[in-house]
């Protein structure tokens, strides 16, 4: 099974900047939407699935979706990686899902799941970059 | 913390490696790795108080 092809085979009509942006702005707003545009299907749909499901999983134990507030660095740290999961994060401000119960015992645990899944997406975008560059 | 680490496997696998078999192979590896060293740190820690 060959799905991986060199650098030097792939086309590298993806390097033109709209098209990068395109990628980059799909890629966050949709995890694994990037790698979908791009032809890289597996990833994608895993991408699509996973990361989704951490970040409900976060609001299902109750974590909190940080407000960007540059008075405290910390939470406005955590703010940037809640925000990292894209149109999902919108969305459950939206159904005030993400309120954050600090007494629950999941609370920290939620959090941690939140902002998780958030910095992974970070991670997603820069891959689906590099494939829209032709670099992988 | 087991269903923490199997998300991090996963997509970590899935951006380190093409192949399905290999992706396979390096997230086992990982979600084997984090909680075989959650459990050592955790009893590492257990002698100190909170």
């Amino acid at each position: 099974m060959a799905t991986k092809s060199t650098t030097a085979e792939r086309p590298r009509e993806g390097a033109e900047p709209g098209r990068l942006l395109l990628v980059c702005a799909l890629a966050w707003l949709i995890p694994g939407a990037g790698h979908l545009f791009l032809g890289r299907r597996q990833k994608g749909l895993i991408f699509l699935v996973a990361l989704p499901l951490m970040f409900v999983t976060g609001l299902w134990l109750q974590g909190r979706l940080f407000p960007l507030e540059l008075s405290d660095p910390l939470v406005f740290l955590g703010a940037l990686a809640d925000r990292g999961i894209g149109l999902s994060f919108f969305v459950a401000k939206a159904m005030d899902a993400g309120l954050g119960t600090v007494i629950a015992p999941s609370y920290e645990y939620g959090n941690t799941f939140l902002m998780t899944a958030g910095l992974l997406n970070f991670l997603v975008i820069i891959d689906a970059f590099d494939v829209a560059m032709g670099r992988k | 913390m087991v269903l923490f680490a199997f998300f991090v496997s996963v997509v970590f696998a899935v951006l380190l490696r093409d192949e399905p078999r290999e992706q396979l192979k390096t997230g086992g590896m990982m979600l084997g790795g984090f909680v075989v060293a959650a459990y050592v740190l955790g009893w590492l820690m257990y002698p100190f108080p909170l």
